[in-house]
């Protein structure tokens, strides 16, 4: 078996049958590391010497049995990096604490095992906005991993990692899981402490998993879910027991399709994935159904005002003062201020501070924050309304699939639209999947993934039902490699 | 002080420090005078990642107060983020509350006693100050500027702190301390805070606008800043108004403006316009749910205790003292229970021992600047003290300078201490019959001058035969004895 590419369960097994010991895990992994992220560039930083210390204390009773986990790099782990893809902490910054995910994940028995690259401050779709590096998409290497969890996606495509947690606030864990050919889950909103997770936009923003099955992604958000006191919007709901059972069918299972999904905004090579994935999902026993969700069609628009508000001043605190980057000389606190966040930011970062600090202007507050929130209130009373009639919501993940490296870069808003069906579930607060379902017919085929939203801490559910339609189709077993 | 030719408004904003033994966003302890920067957590630093988690605590005292001036308490209160850099503020926004505040409305009543003791004859009788409103929002660290740095100590950063603002009731300087005075009072009964000024535990801002009599609308309003004392408020008021004045009288238009006082140079200097104001560009808090309040609520309503100005009355009606005396004992929460202890235990009176308690034990307490709670006499040792003078065991002075031992420590009762200083007060007449004879056969004018009718002339010759028996004489046993030998009666 290689163990770069098999699944949390399966490694579990052998590690508890004393097979293997998980410090093979990790240097199977730095070798493979070593061997093809020179290309890929997901990850930021990977202490193998760190990682194996760590490793020789592992519990195989525990949950992950001391296997390796790869982070994001805008979740604190004590003792590693936390750039968050930002010129800003690279290589000035140390995580001092844990965030509750991290604590939840060693107490399982993880290893953290390498941070991963990401658009600074989560702020992007394909990664490029990476103010460190930037990582290539494993099916194809002129192409990008999709964002802003594309270290993560990537990581786990390329064989790397086994398992990495990304964060989603409009798409980031399941636009490139889509775009990478694995599953990527972005749960209920306060489902996940959000505590020692790097804010972008905090009413949005979930800690999620990409893994290479669903049960990995249920394991490990079984692990990680629950009530936390350090994050006040963290729910109380009780966590049911996540991870699918064996799910062979989908007798009397709705799935709603929202009218206003406009085919012709989506590519034909997506389309036809898409249409194959619902023949599919009916040959299981599902039924599908129209669902309307006018209020969908503003969600990108209510998002971009929401997200940078928020933003705004969730980034007001990298100013020079206490950690990160420090101008040379400053001449005053203004100057500091200034120039230190003139030198930290990128571009993007830069383009939604002023964005946020525009739509929450004294005199603008109504026209631009209080509309698109009454959008959002709208959008999750019409998703109320279509789970009365569907059990899912069923759209393709990303319009297209992953796009070239420098297509969208000059062009900010054909970027922004590439979370058009990603975007709402955020608005919403629900959990939704993307799980792989087939390939374009290029030359270079490249993964799709379609996207199943459920109601409000309904992932059980959801996770059974895109078990169902892995268990029974092909797509997750499809590698960008050959296998050795 | 001339009086100024023209209407005087004033309104205030007054930052108080609540006291919770914790943060209001997380566990590191509210410590005054610790280590710089070890009361500090990834949360009250501003950490990346890090989130508030609500003190509840500090609501429940809040509402408390807002209880104890009559306030409204709404059944949610929610947090708003308020947008500044400051480099002493770590999120560079401040967790404040703009759209649902703790407390709303309310009132406080001012007392002769609130105002300054210079201006007590004059102070209007039973004003009232509105209260807008009072909301919860967290303090910031503290600077220190040297030459070209600048250090920062985050201990105080995330301190709970209630901002009390009134509605621009008050029409002079005055009248504004009483406000501090009474706010101050209360808040410290309630066991709020401690508003401590020289602490910075309390913190005031004003806002003062002039405007010739007979126009209806306000002036200009002009905040002054800076101001770390009770008197620095008073002072600068003064100076306010006097410096608006002349300006007006001269036809300078006042300019909505915020103004530094200056407590050495005693006046004020320009600091911004309206202009300069900041754009805060409030935004509800994502990390903060709505708080709602029923729960807290009702738990504060068992804590909220009498009112200074109800105990006064009580006081007054119910151990016949005068409301001056009343109003002293009253000041104070501890030193109103410690009278209250020693006046139920003391047989002798509580009249006789509010008198003793205002003349003798605060002046003591005083001295060694010693608050109620840290008394070294028990009230049920005060009690028996009181009631060993007030039965003739021991004459005043002896009763003073009994509780001067008591004081320094001495733990005996205080009969005993009488007795190991030989203070036993002799009043069998048979004993002080002979210092009385020979007084009156010392000074036979005095004596003739006493039946003329000065009666001042009985103390100093009571005094004489006090002063033969080396104190011991019971005084009421003397005069009497004087009177009716000298043939008075």
């Amino acid at each position: 078996m290689d163990l770069s590419t098999a699944s949390l369960f399966s490694l579990r097994d052998l590690i508890r049958r004393k097979e293997i010991h998980p410090r093979e895990v990790v240097t199977a992994l730095a070798e493979r590391i070593a061997a093809r992220d020179s290309g890929t560039r997901a990850f930021l930083q990977a202490d193998t010497e760190r990682a194996l210390a760590e490793v020789e204390n592992f519990d195989p009773e525990t949950p992950l049995a001391g296997l390796p986990i790869a982070i994001k790099d805008n979740i604190n782990v004590l003792g590693h990096p936390c750039s968050c893809g930002s010129r800003f902490l690279a290589g000035k910054y140390t995580a001092p604490y844990d965030a509750t995910a991290a604590v939840r994940l060693r107490r399982a028995g993880a290893t953290f095992f390498g941070r991963l690259n990401m658009d600074e401050f989560a702020m992007g779709s394909s990664t490029e906005n990476s103010a460190l590096q930037a990582t290539t998409n494993p099916w194809d290497p002129t192409r990008v991993p999709g964002g802003s969890s594309g270290g993560s996606a990537a990581a786990v495509a390329d064989g790397t990692a086994l398992a990495a947690l990304g964060s989603d606030t409009g798409g980031s864990i399941r636009q490139p899981a889509s775009f990478c050919g694995v599953v990527g889950m972005k749960p209920t909103y306060g489902r996940v402490s959000r505590y020692g997770l790097v804010a972008y936009a905090s009413s949005l923003d979930q800690i999620g998993p990409l893994s290479r099955t669903v049960d990995d992604a249920a394991l490990l958000l079984e692990i990680m879910a629950g009530h936390d006191p350090h994050d006040s919007t963290s729910a109380r709901e009780p966590v049911d027991s996540l991870v699918p059972g064996s799910v062979e069918d989908l007798k009397g299972i709705t799935f709603g399709i929202p009218r206003e999904m406009d085919r012709e905004a989506v590519a034909p090579s997506v389309l036809k994935v898409f249409d194959e994935a619902c023949d599919h999902l009916r040959s299981l026993g599902a039924e599908l159904c129209d669902v309307d969700l006018p209020a969908s069609t503003h969600a990108v628009a209510a998002y971009y005002v929401i997200a940078p508000a928020e933003a705004s001043t969730n980034l007001a605190r990298f100013d020079g003062v206490r950690y990160g980057l420090r101008c040379e000389s400053p001449a005053d606190t203004l100057d500091l201020h200034t120039r230190s966040r003139e030198g930290g930011f990128g571009p993007e970062v830069k383009r939604r501070i002023l964005l946020g600090t525009f739509v929450l202007s004294s005199g603008f507050y109504d026209a631009y924050y209080q509309t698109a929130l009454k959008v959002r209130s709208l959008l999750r009373r019409e998703y109320a309304t279509a789970f009365s009639r569907a059990d899912f919501i069923l759209t393709p993940t990303a319009p297209e699939p992953a796009f070239p490296l420098g297509d969208r870069t000059s062009d900010p808003v054909s970027m922004y639209l590439s979370d058009l069906f990603t975007i709402p579930a955020n608005l919403a607060g629900l959990p939704s999947i993307s799980v792989p379902a087939g390939f374009t017919v290029d030359e270079r085929p490249l993964p799709v993934g379609i996207q199943i939203t459920g109601r409000a801490f309904a992932e059980a559910s959801l996770l059974r039902a895109a078990k169902a339609y892995e268990s029974t189709t092909p797509w997750h077993q499809q590698f960008p490699y050959k296998e050795d | 002080m001339r009086m100024s030719r023209y209407l005087v408004t004033i309104g205030l904003e007054i930052h108080c420090q609540v006291k919770t033994a914790s943060k209001m966003f997380c566990s590191c302890a509210v410590e005054y005078g610790a280590e710089p920067n070890t009361r500090v957590c990834p949360v009250c630093l501003g950490l990346p990642g890090a989130l508030p988690a609500l003190n509840r605590e500090a609501i429940r005292l809040s509402i408390l107060a807002g209880l104890m001036f009559g306030c409204r308490i709404p059944e949610v209160t929610t947090w708003d983020r308020k947008n500044y850099f400051y480099p002493d503020m770590p999120k560079n926004y401040q967790l404040s509350q703009l759209h649902a505040p703790v407390c709303q409305g309310g009132e406080v009543g001012l007392d002769r006693l609130h105002f300054p003791n210079d201006f007590q004859k004059q102070a209007p009788e039973g004003k009232v100050v509105r209260l807008d409103h009072i909301h919860l929002e967290e303090d910031v660290g503290k600077s220190t500027h040297y030459e070209n740095n600048s250090l920062i100590d985050f201990n105080r950063a995330g301190t709970p702190l209630m901002e009390i603002v009134t509605e621009p009731d008050m029409e002079s300087a005055e009248e504004a301390v009483a406000l501090l005075n009474a706010l101050r009072q209360n808040l410290i009964y309630g066991g709020v805070s401690d508003a401590d000024m020289e602490k910075g535990q309390l913190r005031c801002d004003v806002n003062i606008s002039l405007r010739p009599p007979g126009q209806k609308e306000l002036g200009a309003k002009i905040e002054l800043k800076n101001l770390n004392s009770i008197s620095a408020v008073r002072r600068a008021i003064h100076h306010e108004i006097e410096r608006q004045s002349a300006e007006l009288d001269a036809g300078i238009p006042q300019v909505q403006s915020t103004r530094r006082w200056d407590d050495d140079a005693g006046e004020t200097t320009l600091l911004r316009t309206k202009e300069d104001a900041h754009d805060y560009r409030y935004l509800p808090d994502p990390d903060l749910p709505a708080v709602e309040t029923a729960e807290l609520l009702a738990a504060a309503r068992r804590d909220v205790p009498e009112l200074p100005h109800h105990k006064r009355q009580r006081f007054t009606d119910a151990y016949g003292i005068t409301p001056y005396d009343a109003g002293v004992l009253a000041a104070d929460r501890a030193l109103a229970d410690w009278f209250e202890q020693a006046a139920s235990a003391a047989p002798a009176g509580a009249k006789k021992t509010a008198n003793w308690v205002i003349n003798e034990l605060l002046a003591r307490l005083n001295a060694d600047s010693l608050h109620a709670e840290q008394c070294p006499v028990s009230p049920q040792r005060f009690a028996a003290l009181v009631d060993l003078v007030s039965s003739g065991g021991v004459s005043q002075n002896q009763g003073k300078e009994i509780l001067d031992a008591m004081f320094a420590g001495d733990a005996a009762s205080p009969e005993a201490i009488a007795a190991a200083r030989g203070f036993e007060q002799v009043s069998d007449s048979s004993s002080i019959e002979p210092f009385v004879d020979q007084v009156l056969a010392e000074f036979p004018d005095k004596v003739e001058e006493w039946k003329q009718g000065n009666a001042k002339v009985g103390n100093w010759l009571t005094g004489q035969v006090m002063r033969h028996s080396k104190g011991k004489a019971n005084p009421r046993v003397v005069s009497e004895m004087l009177r009716s030998r000298a043939g008075l009666e």
